[in-house]
């Protein structure tokens, strides 16, 4: 999301806006996902007011768990966001630039509600939505993420994000052999093959590009899922 | 149908309180009047009990049970309600149900996601789960329902379970409203 809409790039680049994030939601939640992730990729200071106003109107017309992350900093901007309704909160930049807030989240919301946003290219790790190199390992940056209080890991391949030719399945394996707590796999998805490699892998496969063009490729997807083999629930 | 959320600074009070709404359910403040007086929770064992303590809804919270008068524990309310918790070193929970709750120990910690209890997929995200007698259903072999007189405790997120969380909630005010819930 940028400015309260929901835009999507290819390798970070090149934001397209592709709809509101409500309706959108919405849309996702009618045809079967699990839960859904709002990141906010400008995260300013002003975004953070929008985004609180998102995650309000998102919690009024939608009961499925959702995650919203973009410009956290620190315990108080967390609070907020759980107490407009979100379920969980992610944070990127600023936990790598301050590891101990991961701890501090942990303590003050449960770990259950924190989720560490890793993006990762050439198994390094990457911040400022991919803009800022980091002289930190995805794989030991993600086992110290756990350490410190993280209950989940996103994994996002910069490499494979918005190419939707498959996740990179070698730096998920590495981060989920790694790692106790579920990882999502982020980046990538074009088919249904592709989503339920990663699920052989990771405990969870996040869509976008896939989905941003046409919502009812959901439903398509869930069928061709489960033809794979994919146990998943029954959405209505 | 009056229905009272305990806000005690732990967490999903809002959700939990849109998904009776969305019921038809009227949210009222007053825990020791409502029909059905919900504790919700997520977050750690210790701060919230302190907090439920400091605002004196563990006696309202236990009035109401030795009455007879329901009361629904979601996730962390539910561990709440068991005698004792492992959690945060060992905290002393409500003792309105038999039991303790214990860190998870198999599988990916903390457990999150759907999963099923008697066929119906509804959302989990828990580090520690109950061990009591008083089980009424089970997921992959956890605790995900429990009930002890008045009370009634879902290790689940029946707020956060579409369709299926708003169904289950549908039926737990029926109970309330057909006073079967006060009779068990």
């Amino acid at each position: 999301m940028a400015a309260g809409r929901v835009v999507k790039g290819v390798r970070f680049q090149e934001l397209r806006d592709v709809g509101d994030p409500v309706e959108l939601g919405a849309a996702y939640s009618d045809r079967g996902a699990d839960e859904l992730v709002f990141l906010d990729v400008k995260a300013t200071l002003e975004e953070r007011d929008t985004l609180v106003g998102v995650v309000r109107r998102v919690s009024e017309q939608l009961a499925i768990p959702f995650t919203v992350g973009g410009g956290i900093r620190t315990v108080a901007d967390a609070d907020s966001l759980l107490s407009a309704g979100a379920d969980k909160i992610s944070v990127n930049s600023a936990a790598i630039a301050s590891p101990s807030l991961i701890t501090a989240l942990a303590e003050k919301l449960g770990s259950q509600a924190v989720v560490v946003a890793i993006d990762t290219e050439d198994g390094r790790v990457k911040t400022r939505a991919g803009t800022t190199e980091t002289p930190r390992g995805t794989v030991e940056w993600a086992k110290e993420a756990e350490q410190r209080g993280a209950g989940e890991i996103l994994l996002t391949s910069i490499d494979s994000d918005g190419t939707q030719e498959g996740y990179d399945l070698e730096i998920t394996s590495a981060v989920a052999e790694a790692v106790s707590v579920p990882v999502i796999a982020s980046g990538g998805a074009g088919n249904a093959r592709h989503v339920a490699d990663a699920l052989e892998v990771a405990q969870a496969a996040l869509l976008a590009s896939i989905l941003h063009e046409d919502p009812d490729r959901l439903t398509s997807l869930r069928e061709e899922l489960r033809e794979l083999g994919v146990e998943l629930r029954d959405a209505a | 149908m009056k229905v009272a959320v305990c806000d005690y600074r732990a967490g999903n009070i809002r959700s939990v309180e849109i998904a009776f709404r969305r019921l038809g359910a009227e949210l009222v403040d007053d825990v020791t009047a409502a029909d059905l007086a919900v504790l919700p929770g997520v977050g750690s064992a210790r701060s919230a009990m302190e907090e439920l303590r400091r605002q004196g809804l563990d006696d309202a919270l236990r009035a109401r049970v030795s009455e007879s008068r329901p009361v629904l524990g979601i996730c962390l309310g539910l561990q709440l309600a068991l005698e004792h918790s492992e959690e945060d070193g060992g905290v002393e929970g409500l003792g309105i149900l038999p039991g303790r709750s214990v860190r998870l120990t198999e599988g990916r910690v903390p457990r999150m996601g759907w999963a099923r209890v008697d066929g119906t997929a509804y959302y989990f995200a828990h580090s520690y789960a109950c061990e009591t007698p008083h089980a009424t259903a089970w997921s992959e072999g956890i605790v995900a329902e429990a009930r002890s007189g008045s009370f009634l405790g879902v290790q689940f997120h029946p707020e956060k379970s579409g369709a299926a969380g708003a169904r289950y909630l549908d039926r737990v005010l029926g109970e309330v409203r057909e006073r079967s819930l006060s009779r068990a």
